[in-house]
């Protein structure tokens, strides 16, 4: 089983330029841990210093947001995209 | 327009950075804001120099992010502040009044402010393209200003919006993408193309140059009571910005010592079908949990707000509360608002003006207090909602006696009809 990362623009100078990342973690604990081991630099990027996921950082599984799924006990599946995306308001109204 | 009197902070961390169009902090992804050098804006700006000015929204200049020697071409906002008794006799207020934004230049909408200031930095960015993802009125607005200012628009919206927003929106000649999706989506997508090219996204890349144009419905609303504050203040609520940066305004002008301090309710109102900031609110939640948007309030429908928690704070802090309402009120409100004040405001207002006579219903806005609510758009733009409310008449011939006969027919199937004062959507909103 594989799922693919998607590193947004801005953070990829703390992945040397990699855009993407393919690796093999059941849930978004081993995300996090994979990309700690792989991006040192970007572990306080996408958590707080209590270890949980930045607040108006956004993650989407394929098209969904993972809250939708049950965040953190979603299991991926083989082929699931994931995007990591702040959270922007606005536009609408 | 000193440049040197504002730039961008991180709204949690608290870093710094040089204007730029950039929308969030790289080091911990919250949002960044724009802040002002107030004591040296406190030397600078006056009631009296704003009064001054011609009454738009570019009065109170030293209070928004403009470029230097910036001059803006168009009389965006000062819209009327109307006192409104036979609303308040009907939903039970003594002291109403309504910020009228449906009259808002150039598109009927209070988005035409925040679009204004967002393409005045769009310009000194270098931008030739200016883009947004909108549920509508933002579409209209940017397409429109975009035109008038000679930037290319390239507008994101979710397919099923409403038919007048998307036609307001072609006619200014914009590049409209329709995406399978809900705004979230939209959004995200939006997000996504910013990081990739070099457009001027006004609610993403520019999105804290943007978001202070909304600061203008507050000075109006203090300047149009006499340079006081009201009591209450209730705001329609989608991506939770517009009362963030209302209360922004009014703690400004306390600061600048420009109108007495006081304290003023914050009152958010959402549709229920998309209800998160609201839901939150009455669950004594810090956390905002994202819905999947399902209202007629399609202005509104924004699942996932990304201001949500500082209106969430904003709200709570001031003592406010927030309510929701359903599609069926939110109809009654739109009709209310109209038959009562003779004001025609879109979905969203339909669901403050609703959303206003249940917090007065539970005492949580009192008659006696000051109480503005904020309508941020026109009726013209979400008439598909009201699209079985009223019939169409069977014509008749220009004699007297039809017009005789027709009332007595009328007289006999509408027993209110000759009475009138009080029509029957009374009881519906």
């Amino acid at each position: 089983m594989s799922i693919t990362i998607e590193i947004p623009t801005p953070l990829r100078r703390l992945t040397a330029g990699t855009p993407r990342v393919v690796c093999t973690a059941g849930n978004l604990n081993d995300l996090f841990s994979e990309l700690d081991r792989q991006f040192p630099d970007l572990k306080p990027h996408l958590r707080d210093e209590a270890g949980e996921t930045r607040r108006f950082l956004n993650i989407y599984v394929n098209e969904e947001d993972i809250r939708f799924l049950g965040g953190a006990s979603y299991s991926f599946r083989d082929g699931d995209e994931v995007l990591l995306v702040p959270s922007i308001a606005g536009g609408s109204q | 327009m000193e440049t040197s009197t504002y730039h961008l902070r991180c709204r949690e961390c608290g870093k710094t950075w040089a204007n730029q169009p950039r929308s969030y902090c790289e080091d911990c992804f919250s949002p960044l804001e724009i802040t002002y050098d107030y004591d040296s804006l406190r030397t600078q700006v006056s009631r009296e120099l704003f009064a001054s000015r011609a009454p738009n929204i570019w009065r109170y200049r030293e209070l928004l992010p403009l470029p230097a020697g910036y001059q803006p071409s168009l009389p965006v906002g000062y819209t009327p502040l109307v006192s409104a008794p036979r609303l308040g006799d009907r939903i039970g207020s003594r002291r109403l009044f309504v910020k009228n934004d449906a009259v808002c230049l150039p598109t009927l909408s209070f988005k035409d402010r925040v679009v204004a200031v967002a393409l005045a930095n769009a310009r000194s960015f270098g931008f030739d393209t200016v883009a947004c993802s909108s549920t509508g009125n933002l579409a209209n607005s940017v397409a429109a200003q975009a035109a008038r200012e000679g930037f290319k628009a390239w507008i994101f919206i979710p397919s099923d919006l409403e038919p007048a927003k998307i036609l307001g929106t072609q006619v200014f000649g914009a590049e409209l993408v329709r995406i399978n999706g809900s705004y979230d989506h939209v959004n995200r997508l939006c997000s996504q193309i910013a990081d990739e090219r070099s457009w001027g996204f006004v609610n993403v890349n520019l999105r804290p140059y943007y978001a202070e144009g909304s600061k203008t419905v507050g000075y109006e609303i203090a300047e149009q009571l006499g340079w006081r504050l009201p009591d209450n203040v209730v705001v329609p609520m989608a991506g939770g910005s517009l009362i963030t940066k209302i209360k922004k305004a009014f703690d400004e002008l306390i600061l600048l010592g420009l109108v007495d301090p006081k304290p003023v309710k914050f009152f958010g109102a959402q549709a229920t079908g998309c209800s998160p900031i609201s839901t939150a609110i009455k669950q004594y939640s810090s956390e905002i949990e994202p819905q999947r948007p399902k209202t007629i309030a399609r202005s509104l429908a924004i699942g996932n707000p990304a201001d949500g928690p500082y209106a969430l704070q904003a709200i709570t802090k001031s003592g406010g509360w927030a309510e929701d309402i359903s599609d069926h009120d939110v109809v009654g409100g739109i009709q209310l608002l109209a038959e009562s004040e003779g004001i025609f405001t879109e979905t969203a207002g339909g669901v403050t003006v609703g959303t206003a006579r249940k917090l007065i219903h539970q005492d949580r806005i009192l008659p006696d207090e000051t109480t503005v609510l904020c309508i941020t758009g026109n009726g013209l733009k979400t008439t598909d909602v009201l699209a079985d409310k009223y019939q169409a008449e069977v014509p008749i011939a220009p004699k007297l006696a039809e017009f005789e006969a027709y009332l007595a027919t009328k007289a006999a199937s509408l027993p209110v009809f000759a009475a009138a004062p009080d029509s029957p959507t009374a009881a519906v909103a």
